[in-house]
This record gives C-alpha cells, structure tokens and sequence, in this order.
C-alpha cells in the first residue's frame, strides 16, 4: 500500500555542501572522461552500442550524415501500390478520404475505358501538411491500395505546393496481386490477357508475413495467414 | 550625504535633504513571463505583479494552444477522436488513448481481451516513465543542472524508440482503438524493452543522485510551493501532486482499470506538498512502473488483440478483401462509425498528471453527440496564483514545472 516518500531533511554531512557536491562531480567526471577519451560509436542502434569502461557514453547521431533507419511498422509517407502491370490497385472508392480525420486526401474517380465496371483515380492527392500521420487510410483501404510502408517522412521543401503529392508521385514501390483481386477473378478488358495471365502467376493467396504493417489493427496478418494456411490444408486433405 | 554634497543641492535648488533620504516609494512592478519565454514551457503567460521580489499576485493567461478539440470531436466518428487523443498530453500520448478507449468501451459495454489489456498498462506505463523524466530533467534544467535534462532526455528518447517500434510513430502514437489496441509487439520486443528499461534505471538513479541530496536542489524546492493536504483536496489535485500533499489516492488502486488490480505495486506519499516532495514522488513512480512493467511482461499471455465483434472493430483483411461480409462490415464501419449506444458515461483513468477523465455522450449515432474532458493538469495551473502567493519571483518557475502543466491537454 501507500509509503512514505523519504524527505527527510538535509544531514550535517549533505548540508556541508562539498561531499555531496564532490559525488556529483565524480558522475559527471565518469562520463566526461569516457567521451573525451574514446570516440562515438556510429552505429544507429543506440542499445546495441558497447558500454563501459573503454567506450563512451555518447548516444547521439549525426544526423543528417547517419540516419537511423525507421522500424518495420513506422508509419512514412504514404505510396499507392501499384499493380504488376504498373496501374494503381486503387478504385477510387473514396474509404481512405472519408476515415481522413485531417480530410486531407483529394480523389476524383474515372471510369476505365472500355471496361463497364471499374473505376480508377484519375486524381489522387494526398496534402502531406495536413495529414497527421495517423495512418487511418491504410486501415480504412479495402484494396490494399494505399500504404505508409516507405520508411520515408516527408521530405523537407520550400513550397508549400510540394507537399501536394499527386498520383504520379504517389505510385511507386513493389507491387503486390492478391489472388482475391476482383479484375483477375473475372477477365477484365483492361488488362490484356498475358498481362493477366503473369499477374495471376504472381498474385499471393492472402496477405502474408511482408504485409504485415499494410493492415487491419488488431489483427496480426502472420497469425492470420497460418490459420488460412490451415484451413486450406484441412480442406485439402479431408 | 556629506554635508558639502547637500550645500551645493541647495544652491542648485535640488530635492531638500529628507526627500533624498526617503525610502524608495515601492511601485509594483508588472513583469510578463511567456508566452514564449524558454522557461514557461507549453505557452502559457504569466502576469506577474511584483512586491519587490515577491509575487503580489500572478494572473494565468492561457488559450495559445487551444484547438477546440471538445467541439472538433462532435464532427469526427468515434474513431476518429484518437488521433486528437494523442495531442493532448503529447509526452504521454497512449494514455489518452487507453483514457478515451475506455470511456468508450464502459458505454458500449465492451471487455477487451486480456492481452490487449496488458498492452495498454505496458504502453502506458512506459509513457508514464516518459512523462515523469520529462518533468525531472526539465525541473533540474530550470534550476541549472543542464545535465539532468540531457541524461532524462536520453532516457525519454530510448523509451520512444521502443514505442515507435510498437506503434509506428514516436509521438502521434494512435495506438489503442474501440475494442483493443491496433497492434501486437514485434518479434524481440519485449527483450529490447527490458534492456531498454535497464537503461533508463540507471539514468534515473543518476539523476536522482546528482539532485535529491545535493543543497543547491533541495534549498531551491524544499518548502517552495507548499500546497496542504486539505488545499490539494479542495483544489481539485490528482495524481502525483495530490499524492506529494500526503493523500494516498490513486485511480489505479482505487477504481482499478485494465489490468492494474493483478500487478504489485505501491503508492509513494508526500507529506510536505512542496516541489522537492512533488520531484521525488515523480522518482518513486518511475520505479514503480519499472515494476509493474516486468510484471506485465512476465504474466502476459499470447491471445487476441481485439474483440472479434465487426460491429465495433475492423475485420480482418482477408475478409475484406475476399468475402462480401467483410467488406460490409468495413465499409459500415468507415462510412457511418462505430455505433456507440444512446447514453452518458464518466470515464476516468489515472493519467501520468492525474485523473483523466471523459465525459461522453451518444446520441446512438456514429459520432459523439458531446466530449467533455477533465485534463488532469488543469485544477494544478488553476491553483499556481494560490501557491504562488508571497513567493519570490525565481520559484515561479520550479512551482510551474513541478505541476507539469502540459498545454495541449490543459488548453484542449
Ligand atoms: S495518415 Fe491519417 S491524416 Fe494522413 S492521409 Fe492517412 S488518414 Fe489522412
Ligand atoms: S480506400 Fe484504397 S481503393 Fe479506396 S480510394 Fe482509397 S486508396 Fe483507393
């Protein structure tokens, strides 16, 4: 339960002053003579630096030189994933600007030509000042079209018109078919049929391991994917 | 004054003698801290008046960082509130998070998963160690030991590495959600984190080191800013600065939430309620988070994340992508928000200031009808012209960082 915090005042030894002041110094001395003798080790991982007697104390990088690399899971900028083909797995759907919190991503939807069902962006832009990098969209996609797995933030610019990143700037980055793909369940007329053919032979069953960061909150798409796994293998071997 | 000096003062025809050797007629003088002075941090201004060098009275001018979040919530969907969350107390984010996640869930009559459970009281104690250094290293700082700032800063900034790695970003960490929390450690991570709390120990005893019993430290604090038992009480105080008067009241032992009634762990008290109590009880916490955290990692057990209920929580991918159930689900969900039941409720949980508290009302739609928060800060920086009363003008700035008044969450 409740304890008693230890305030007790000051002793004869601590109210002299150089004891204590002498301690203080010793700490600091132990780390001013370890950084004044021995050099900074450069590496990014500021826990996996050697410590002790012999390396300094030294924490820091010098950035912009070194650059600590952004974890896995860092929410970057964002990318459009594109298709095998190079187009956008995005279908204008408009999820992603309605879970913005920051309304800041601008689509307008076209109709592919010569295909009676799908829909493709014409324009698709994203206000990287206004966003808040909450990572909403990702989440909010159902075509796994958007993503913040650049490790990237946004760059630095002078203008406040760069920030606006249109779907050219957007799209980039490896692409990624799901066997689940609506224009490769069916024969669509956009995508000539070889094309067709070699993204078929390339699309993955279900999101896996890599996809990990792309996806649902509170799921983990490892877990996800054995127990697909499973249920596949269960059904195939009755 | 020498007798020539006032013989040619009189010829000159000069103030006569007895005017010169009056005291000085004492004017008071009114002395502007902040906004942006380096030593008020969160933009807050103080008009100080000043007796001498003791404060006649202190008048708070606050609003530099006022964002209506109370207002902008109640055009967001229930979701969308997290992110605005997370710009509250921002040292401390994910406890904003966890705050307003179950305030939420007590009105949807939600239990969360266990292990979504123990990675909230992970996430949030370690950002309550975040907060805690935060405010050590920068009360050492405003009474020159720059050190101190640097080492809490040191051991801040690992802690966030580890939170980035959990979460994604180190700051906006957005992590929990209605129903759970939005991910699971990474491989290695809890190993990581315990090399990383070791760390921070030793940091944290180094800076306690250089300031509790150092007489420079303890003259500046001790019986600056004293604030009674019965004061803090009738002053509204929570959290560390009710617990430094000398009340034993802490929301995690007396209401118990998530998993706080399993893990073992005391309540430091104060008994004076002046700055150096209200530092070390701040020393104290950080070491009783340290260990209710190791305790967390030893008990907690691999399980789900969130409540598998659709109405509430996104399905899982592969639905959406592959089943018409799932994209129903997830389109209702992102279209039209949770579907929080008509109704009111208190939520309140022990944030790393004091009691957070949300009060929420639902019309039953999928956006809050009305948000009203209790910031923990706020009673403790609505008492400083109480505290401050009589003080010298150089202890204003202690007090002041001893309350940790955090502006986003005070000024909402
Ligand atoms: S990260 Fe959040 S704020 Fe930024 S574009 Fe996505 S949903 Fe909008
Ligand atoms: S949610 Fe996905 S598919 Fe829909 S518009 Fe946004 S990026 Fe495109």
């Amino acid at each position: 339960m409740a304890y008693q915090l230890d305030n007790r005042p000051l002793d004869l030894r601590e109210r002299f002053y150089f004891p204590e002041v002498i301690r203080g110094i010793g700490t600091l001395a132990g780390h001013f003579l370890r950084n004044l003798f021995f050099s900074r080790d450069a590496n990014p991982d500021i826990l996996a630096r050697p410590r002790g007697l012999g390396y300094s104390d030294n924490v820091t990088l010098q950035y912009p030189e070194e650059k600590a690399p952004y974890p896995p899971g860092y929410r970057g900028l964002h990318r459009l994933v594109p298709r095998e083909d190079g187009s956008p797995r995005c279908v204008a759907c408009y999820m992603c600007a309605t879970a913005c919190p920051a309304q800041c991503i601008y689509i307008e939807a076209a109709e592919v030509p010569g295909d009676p069902i799908e829909k493709y962006p014409a324009k698709f832009v994203i206000d990287e000042l206004r966003c808040v990098v909450c990572g909403f969209c990702v989440e909010a996609c159902p075509k796994d079209a958007i993503r913040m797995d650049t490790g990237e933030h946004a760059p630095p610019s002078l203008e406040r018109v760069h920030q606006l990143l249109d779907e050219k700037a957007l799209l980039r980055g490896p692409a990624v078919s799901y066997l689940s793909d609506p224009w490769l369940r069916r024969p669509a007329p956009s995508i000539p049929a070889e094309a067709l053919a070699a993204m078929t032979a390339s699309a993955r069953p279900y999101p896996d391991a890599s996809d990990e960061y792309a996806q649902t909150p509170g799921f983990s798409v490892k877990a996800l994917a054995a127990e697909a796994r499973e249920r596949a293998e269960r059904a195939g071997t009755p | 004054m020498s007798t020539e000096v006032k013989e040619v003062l009189k010829q000159v025809g000069g103030p006569r003698s007895s005017e010169l050797d009056a005291p000085l007629s004492s004017k008071r003088m009114l002395v502007n801290l902040g906004p942006s002075h380096p030593a008020m941090h969160g933009t807050a201004r103080a008009v100080v008046e000043l007796e001498g060098e003791n404060i006649a009275s202190c008048k708070l001018d606050i609003g530099f960082l006022h964002r209506g979040f109370e207002k902008s919530c109640e055009s967001v969907t229930w979701t969308q509130v997290f992110p605005y969350t997370d710009r509250l107390n921002y040292v401390s984010s994910i406890m904003n998070n966890v705050g307003f996640a179950l305030a939420v869930e007590k009105l949807c009559k939600l239990e969360v998963p266990e292990r979504a459970q123990y990675l909230r009281t992970i996430t949030s104690e370690i950002h309550r160690i975040c907060d805690h250094l935060t405010l050590v290293g920068a009360l050492g700082l405003e009474l020159g030991a720059m050190t101190v700032f640097l080492y809490a800063i040191e051991g801040r900034d690992l802690l966030w590495d580890r939170l980035t790695e959990l979460c994604g970003a180190r700051l906006t960490s957005n992590y929990a959600r209605i129903g759970g929390v939005s991910r699971d450690v990474p491989e290695g991570w809890i190993e990581k984190t315990e090399t990383t709390l070791d760390r921070v120990v030793l940091l944290r005893d180094e800076i306690d080191g250089l300031l509790a019993r150092n007489r420079i430290f303890y003259d500046r604090t001790r019986g600056v800013g004293t604030v009674s038992r019965a004061d803090a009480i009738d002053l509204g105080f929570t959290g560390p600065c009710l617990r430094a008067s000398g009340e034993a009241y802490d929301l995690r032992k007396a209401a118990p939430y998530l998993v706080y009634d399993r893990l073992d762990f005391d309540i430091p008290v104060g008994s004076n309620g002046d700055t150096y109590d209200r530092y070390l009880i701040r020393i104290e916490e950080m070491k009783q988070s340290d260990k209710m955290l190791r305790q967390c990692f030893r008990d907690m057990a691999p399980g789900e994340l969130v409540v598998r209920d659709f109405r509430y929580v996104l399905p899982p991918k592969p639905e959406v992508y592959g089943t018409i159930e799932g994209v129903m689900a997830h389109f209702k969900l992102i279209m039209e928000g949770i579907q929080v039941p008509a109704g009111e409720v208190y939520g309140y949980t022990e944030a790393a200031n004091g009691e957070l508290g949300f009060y929420l009302v639902s019309d039953g739609s999928g956006r809050p009808y009305k948000i009203g928060l209790r910031a923990p800060g706020w009673p403790m920086l609505a008492a400083l012209p109480i505290i401050l009363h009589g003080a010298l003008l150089s202890d204003l700035v202690p007090v002041f960082d001893s309350i940790n008044m955090i502006g986003g969450e005070v000024e909402q």
